[in-house]
């Protein structure tokens, strides 16, 4: 039975669940548990966001408060992985994933691989993305570029409680690492998740929103605002076909190139920089697989290629918004050679 | 405002299609002003949450007044047209206007919402229903393969009118539990007699759509004097042809792409397959448990490419007692609408321009049909 709850709890319920359900589950990152130091209460934060709120008393033994040495307890997790383990190890801001890119990049992702599919790495590496909380250039980031780039994990964003709740169910059964991405802005959105345990397949794009005259692919928190974009256009009579790509690894080309072939016109939404992004990426893969169905030029609205700046009145000029998606779409849809 | 007086104003309201809709729109209108309509003749398009459909007359008269704006929200039971005979004058009926376009500026009323959800017990497994406590003769709706307890929602709120009126989920469906033992229907049925118990009823009516109708078969040869009246349609057990491909692509398909064009298949129309409908059908076969239900249920229903059962041999053990009736989509793509013949003693209804669904795709006809049977129980 749904009924409404926010995407922090919706995670937290998908947590609680496969906890419940597989006692190789096991929570860990800086402040799971939280409480060090804080008089009387051993379960003070449930993470920076309380995203594992209420899970430390639940599963005792089970949450695990690391030291800050992302490093340290991110190799800790993909090894205890290795060893049966299904951990979902936290990862506060992935602006800090530079100081623990070799576990990552050159041991999780390529242990199946190597060792001719005789290893899996069931980890979850959950983290925090995206601008909007005036957090300046070192907790903003939108990185999972770098890792959609990586052969051997698995990228995956949820827009909604919904897909938050059946996308961290999947990324915990599934046996490889998955890179989980939640962004910061999106933890008070509510909406309708089934009580029941249910999983999201990764690699299907969701069509969020029908239309004919323009495809819109979008991901993340960008979801949102490309709907917004989409609802003004409709008023003008200009129809947006909205595809939330779920996960960037793996990708769901199919759905992004039947909706372009039969729109003609593509515009690319994405709060990350431009440059080598998923942006970009989608752009190629239009041009390449889709070059006779296009009418127009392919249009990216992006993040500039730039750090997210301090000051708020940049930030808001940093993020896309629904106005440059609405230029972005009249671009395409105006296009003459 | 002034109450408007003129009894001879009949209006057109928002009907309300599922237990849980609270708002509908108005995407084409097929009257204008000045149109003679009878009963039966189609109004209107009418998008919801969960599907599109066309609304049907329910009165005769001269289309005078329309209400409600093409694409903007209405509540449930909102008037968003107007019938009256031309002795009403153009003042009454601008105030009855007034006050309809108050109606549907006002939205939704605070507290409305969706119905509570009871529950039953069978084996061990827990089993949902939902449905209205007023006074009458029980009927109890019970869906088939891949659907749920919202397959009636063209005909739960109709019916209520005049019976207290019940729809389960099934096990393996909705929000019942998803194990479904060997899938067969015995297992199926004992959730119904399930229900029965919980509502303590001695006596209904059973209303039972393709795999629903062989459960409601089987209910009723346990006992068929505690059946009133059986209702069954396209029901599933009738003959060895059967669309073996859709029953195994449903239990099979995981994603829109897959899902879309076998819900297609369902229906005569297939427009009436929302974006919606098939979210929330997807949605419902990403529960765990689901995907083996619907496998285990598929395996139960065919034997290689036919269909099992012996839905026949269960009508003559039903015997005489009970009236039945079989209603028949014409343009089923599902179970062969021929197989009508096979179900002995019955009245038969062939509905055109419907397809596996005509509770959804006609569903006046077949509550036309079901109110019959029931006025036949003695």
């Amino acid at each position: 039975m749904a009924r409404n709850i926010t995407y922090r709890e919706a995670l937290n319920e998908a947590l609680a669940q496969e906890m419940e359900r597989d006692e190789s589950v096991v929570v860990m990152g800086e402040d799971n548990a939280g409480g060090a130091g804080s008089p009387g209460e051993d379960d003070a934060w449930g993470g920076v966001l309380g995203v594992t709120k209420g899970l430390y008393h639940k599963f005792p033994g089970r949450v695990l408060d690391t030291p800050i040495s992302e490093s340290a307890f991110i190799g800790a997790a993909i090894g205890a992985a290795t060893a049966g383990l299904r951990p979902v190890a936290e990862l506060m801001f992935v602006d800090f994933m530079g100081v623990c890119f070799d576990q990552i990049y050159n041991q999780a992702a390529k242990f199946r691989y190597m060792f001719g599919g005789k290893a899996v790495t069931p980890v979850v590496i959950r983290t925090m993305y995206g601008a909007g909380l005036r957090a300046a250039a070192q907790h903003s980031q939108c990185l999972y570029s770098l890792f959609t780039h990586i052969p051997g994990l698995k990228v995956v964003m949820p827009a909604t409680p919904y897909d938050a709740k059946g996308l961290m169910i999947q990324a915990i059964r599934d046996n490889d690492p998955v890179m989980f991405f939640e962004h910061k802005a999106l933890y008070d959105l509510t909406g309708p998740v089934p009580e029941e345990s249910y999983t999201l397949p990764f690699g299907e794009a969701n069509v969020v929103r029908e239309g004919g005259d323009v495809t819109i692919v979008t991901l993340g928190r960008m979801v949102h605002t490309s709907l917004e974009a989409a609802g003004r256009l409709g008023a003008d009579g200009v129809q947006c076909e909205v595809i939330d790509l779920r996960t960037t690894s793996p990708l769901d080309e199919d759905t992004v190139l039947d909706s372009v072939e039969g729109t003609g016109r593509l515009v690319v939404v994405d709060e990350s920089h431009p440059r080598c992004s998923v942006a970009a990426d989608i752009s190629a893969l239009a041009v390449r697989k889709a070059f006779g169905a296009l009418q127009a030029p392919v249009e990216m609205v992006t993040a500039p290629h730039t750090p997210v700046p301090f000051s708020s009145a940049l930030e808001d000029l940093y993020i896309p918004d629904a106005q440059r998606i609405v230029n972005a779409v009249k671009a395409v849809t105006g296009w003459t050679r | 405002m002034d109450p408007v007086t003129d009894e001879r104003i009949v209006p057109v309201t928002m009907p309300k299609w599922g237990l849980s809709m609270q708002l509908g729109k108005v995407t084409a209108w097929i009257i204008d002003e000045g149109d003679e309509v009878g009963i039966g003749d189609d109004l209107a398009d009418i998008e919801t949450e969960k599907i599109n459909g066309t609304l049907e007359a329910a009165d005769a008269g001269t289309v005078r007044r329309i209400v409600a704006r093409v694409g903007e929200d209405v509540p449930v039971s909102g008037t968003i047209a107007l019938l009256a005979p031309a002795g009403v004058t153009e003042e009454d009926l601008d105030a009855a206007v007034q006050q309809a376009r108050a109606v549907i500026d006002a939205g939704v009323p605070e507290g409305t919402g969706a119905p509570e959800v009871l529950t039953a017990e069978a084996g061990g497994r827990k089993i949902s229903y939902v449905g209205d406590g007023r006074d009458g003769d029980v009927v109890l709706l019970v869906h088939g393969y891949g659907g749920d307890r919202n397959s009636w929602l063209f005909l739960q709120e109709p019916l209520a009118a005049k019976f207290r009126v019940y729809a389960l989920d099934l096990p393996g469906h909705g929000t019942s539990a998803k194990d479904v033992g060997d899938g067969s229907t015995s297992v199926l049925a004992d959730a119904v007699v399930a229900v029965l118990d919980a509502l303590g009823v001695t006596r209904a009516h059973l209303v039972g759509h393709s795999m629903g109708g062989a459960v409601a078969l089987v209910v009723a040869a346990r006992d068929p004097a505690r059946i009133a009246s059986l209702t069954l349609i396209a029901p599933s057990g009738f003959g060895p042809e059967i669309n073996a491909g859709f029953l195994r692509g449903f239990a099979d398909a995981q994603t829109r792409r897959e899902l879309k064009p076998l819900v297609g298949q369902l229906f005569a129309d297939e427009d009436l397959v929302t974006r919606q409908l098939v979210d929330d059908l997807l949605a419902y076969k990403r529960l765990d448990g689901v995907d083996e239900a619907l496998h285990a249920l598929a395996g139960a229903l065919l034997d290689g490419d036919a269909q099992r059962g012996d839905s026949a041999a269960l009508v003559a053990a039903v015997g005489g007692a009970v009236p039945v009736t079989v209603i028949w989509g014409a343009a089923d793509r599902i179970i062969p609408a021929a197989q009508a013949e096979a179900v002995g003693g019955a009245i038969r209804h062939l509905i055109d321009g419907a397809g596996h669904m005509p509770h959804m795709e006609r569903p006046g006809e077949v509550q036309a049909a079901i109110e019959q049977t029931i006025a036949r129980a003695c």
